[in-house]
């Protein structure tokens, strides 16, 4: 545990918790004015928070502590493991106690609060959603998995550090078909795990085709303004985490000067990527609900390829 | 006009009515009334589309009733449209419909007193909430894994109100009952006893986006209570004043067809396009929503739309339509998406580009004209009754109505032609059909005018009337999330229907 480990962890819990409402409005930004509209800016999501928590906390009658503690266990994981993934330094002092498989395990931890959350409102909408929700991360999660071990093979640790690191060192490996494929399969389940196009349409107001929008309906004030953060920061943290393992260049290693550099530069990383992903919604549809699990299941297919190729093309 | 007027005892009209229906009648409105002396008339109006050289023709059948005991042989085995009207009439007078099929209630809400009848001349100011004619539940499915979904009356979008009942297995849609009439404002009733000009705000109004539609088909109905001749050229007028209309709301339901797959762009494209018309109409008429554009006796135009400007608009849209249907994504989503056949369609008497999507080649531009629109007039029709086909006839009707409006705009100068008021007051009761192609689909009114000439009784018919019990048949087997992309490919009026 060093100095700059300590000072780098908590740079990004600050980084993800305040950028990453500005990383989604910068993406509806890149949208609207893609599509010819005018936007609200960038700052709107904050706004938005803002105005949230300034109301007052109500929750549907019947519903239990499932429902009052999920948006606290939603946000909590998300900060955990943004304290946790290499986002601006490979040095977290938290680095050695979560790897691949905790920080999976963390984000999988807020989606099911959030689930049963939904099935706690005993609303069809709530359980709808949920029951959506779960078919999606029973898909996605065994491929974040698969798709990252395949890079950890190399490196034989699943320390997300670790693997970061020798990247930096190794920069050939990036292009090597291993990283190709999990960085397919990678992509294909961080849209689904942030509910984006073409698996979820975040923008609708149409209940009934929701998914992660349907288990939140009940969610008012306060609780709605976590929800609505949490998301954000998990959009930020797996942006990053994909950003990161395929182009690592620019973060902090055990040194203090690199981390204000880490810092822009993982700015500029996830906001690359975040634009990149919102101009690509542009020219997307929404896929058929029943379309979602072939698409999922192909980038599964992706990802035990790379675990595959990892062992035979070293 | 060619109407025939046949009273009938009660006891001859299912017969009556079936050779009626046998001949190729379509049944297109059915309204009851109560005379002054007390007594209910029920009456029933069957419509026959002109072909070839024949004109088009309309049989009415009144059916007079003891106001003491008003029972009605109900029709509903012989036309499924039938059945709903009796309902209706059930609700909104009192008069039971002997041997119906389905007898539950149909306008009226739980919370309605027993007993209160709002259209029957001793209904009286709306009153307090109270006993209610007890519950009406919903049919339950049974089985393991069934889950009912209930969405509405509020929706989440800026939409009417509607309650949704869907009975699902998985995602797997079993059954759909849509329950309406939230928006009963008893607009029928509303007519009674104004003029007809005093009438033409509420006529306008009775579905926001059919002002053109509503109007016409209440002006035709007045003219012809009242035997007023207007001009060609005012009728070419109001035919132009339709094709707008049909225009501006085909534009925006293409846009929000392609929102609702997520495909959000097209739908900024065409709301661009969308609000060039909008523009267009405000020019042509002073109202963006066409208001004011068809009046009693004729049509009133500030400016003849430039055609020119049209045609580009019509180039954008099908530039877009391309777009959208080149996209594999959005045609996987429309293709086969709630398919409703053509047999469903025809027994349930579905209008307008439903129909037409089916396959039901049923047009009143056509099959009822007020002008002569040929040879621009091209029907589209499409087979397979789904999204797709859906989509595919309006984007069709896009380049007809365009097509149309190019023809009806030469040499038409603007400006207002009436032949309102008619010369002499009827004098005597009288009633008149008025039939229009709205953008939905076909719309009749039928009016009574009293010895004054104020209106005793106008019957409202919107093809959303005809058309909402076919969305539940066109769903059946089709996914939840798809719900919302099929309800808007059939975009049924809600203050249409409900009245």
């Amino acid at each position: 545990m060093t100095a700059a480990g300590i000072v780098g962890a908590t740079a990004q819990v600050l980084l993800v918790g305040a950028g990453s409402p500005l990383l989604v409005g910068l993406m509806r930004q890149v949208r609207a004015r893609m599509e010819g509209r005018a936007g609200p800016g960038v700052w709107q999501p904050w706004r938005d928070l803002r105005k949230l928590l300034r109301k007052e906390a109500i929750a549907p009658d019947g519903t239990g502590p499932v429902f009052r503690l999920a948006p606290l266990v939603l946000a909590g994981t998300a900060l955990v493991a943004a304290a946790v993934v290499p986002i601006v330094t490979t040095a977290s002092p938290l680095d050695g106690s979560a790897d691949l498989f905790a920080v999976t395990a963390l984000l999988a931890l807020g989606t099911v609060a959030l689930a049963l959350a939904g099935l706690d409102t005993a609303t069809a909408f709530g359980g709808m959603g949920a029951s959506r929700e779960v078919v999606v991360l029973a898909l996605v999660e065994p491929t974040i998995l698969m798709s990252v071990f395949a890079l950890s093979a190399r490196v034989g640790s699943t320390d997300l550090g670790a693997i970061v690191t020798s990247t930096l060192h190794r920069p050939e490996l990036v292009v090597s078909p291993v990283s190709l494929l999990a960085a397919v399969a990678l992509a294909v389940v961080v849209i689904a795990e942030t509910g984006r196009l073409p698996v979820d349409n975040p923008s609708t107001h149409l209940e009934l085709t929701m998914i992660h929008e349907a288990m939140v309906l009940e969610y008012a004030g306060p609780d709605l303004a976590l929800v609505e953060w949490a998301s954000a920061m998990r959009l930020t943290v797996l942006l990053g985490l994909f950003a990161n393992l395929f182009a690592p260049w620019g973060i902090a290693g055990a040194s203090l000067v690199m981390l204000p550099v880490a810092v822009v530069v993982f700015a500029l990383k996830v906001a690359l990527l975040g634009g990149t992903l919102a101009a690509g919604e542009v020219f997307m549809a929404k896929l058929r609900m029943f379309r979602v699990p072939e698409l999922l299941a192909g980038s599964f297919v992706m990802a035990v390829l790379a675990v595959a190729a990892s062992y035979f093309l070293v | 006009m060619n109407v025939t007027v046949t009273e009938v005892p009660a006891g001859r009209l299912p017969a009556r009515a079936a050779a009626l229906l046998d001949a190729g009648h379509r049944l297109a409105l059915t309204a009851a009334h109560e005379d002054p002396d007390g007594s209910l008339r029920v009456v029933y109006l069957f419509t026959l589309a002109a072909s070839g050289d024949s004109p088009d023709r309309r049989a009415e059948l009144h059916v007079r009733l003891d106001p003491s005991d008003p029972v009605v042989p109900s029709l509903a085995h012989l036309s499924f449209p039938a059945g709903r009207f009796e309902r209706e009439m059930r609700d909104l007078y009192g008069i039971v419909p002997a041997d119906h099929p389905l007898p539950h209630r149909l306008v009226r809400h739980h919370h309605w007193p027993r007993g209160w009848y709002p259209m029957r001349a001793d209904a009286g100011p709306p009153p307090e909430f109270g006993d209610p004619e007890g519950p009406y539940p919903f049919m339950e499915v049974g089985g393991a894994g069934v889950y009912e979904i209930p969405v509405g009356p509020v929706h989440a979008g800026m939409i009417e109100p509607g309650h949704f009942r869907f009975s699902v297995v998985g995602e797997s849609i079993l059954k759909l009952k849509a329950r309406l009439w939230f928006v009963h404002k008893g607009l029928e009733k509303l007519f009674e006893g104004r003029l007809p000009v005093d009438a033409l705000p509420l006529a306008e109004r009775v579905s926001g986006d059919t002002a053109v539609g509503h109007a016409l088909a209440f002006c035709l109905a007045v003219e012809d209570a009242a035997g007023v001749r207007v001009s060609p050229g005012a009728q070419r007028a109001r035919a132009l004043l339709l094709e707008l209309e049909r225009l501006y709301n085909h534009v925006t339901d293409l846009g929000a067809l392609c929102n609702d797959v997520g495909h959000s762009i097209l739908n900024a494209q065409f709301g661009r396009v969308r609000e060039q018309l909008l523009r267009l109409n405000a020019a042509t008429t002073g109202h963006r929503l066409l208001r004011g554009g068809v009046v009693p006796g004729g049509a009133l135009l500030l400016a003849v739309p430039d055609a020119a400007a049209l045609r580009a608009l019509a180039a954008d849209v099908a530039e877009l339509v391309d777009l959208a249907l080149g996209h594999t994504v959005v045609l996987d989503r429309f293709t086969g998406t709630a398919p409703l056949p053509l047999d469903a369609a025809r027994d349930l008497g579905t209008l307008g580009y439903v129909a037409r999507a089916s396959g039901l080649d049923v047009d009143a531009r056509r099959d009822h004209p007020i002008t002569d629109l040929r040879p621009a007039l091209a029907v589209a029709t499409r087979t397979s009754g789904d999204v797709l086909a859906r989509f595919q006839v309006r984007a069709e009707e896009i380049a007809a109505s365009v097509a149309l409006v190019t023809d009806l705009a030469y040499g038409m100068s603007p400006g207002l032609t009436s032949y309102w008021p008619p010369l002499s007051a009827p004098g005597e009761r009288a009633s008149g059909i008025g039939v229009a192609e709205g953008w939905r689909g076909t719309i009749v009114h039928r009016v009574e005018l009293a010895a004054d000439g104020t209106l005793s009784r106008t019957k409202i018919v919107d093809p959303s009337f005809f058309n909402w019990p076919a969305l539940p048949v066109a769903l059946t087997g089709a996914i939840v999330p798809d719900f919302p992309l099929v309800n808007k490919s059939f975009n049924l009026s809600y203050a249409g229907n409900d009245l």
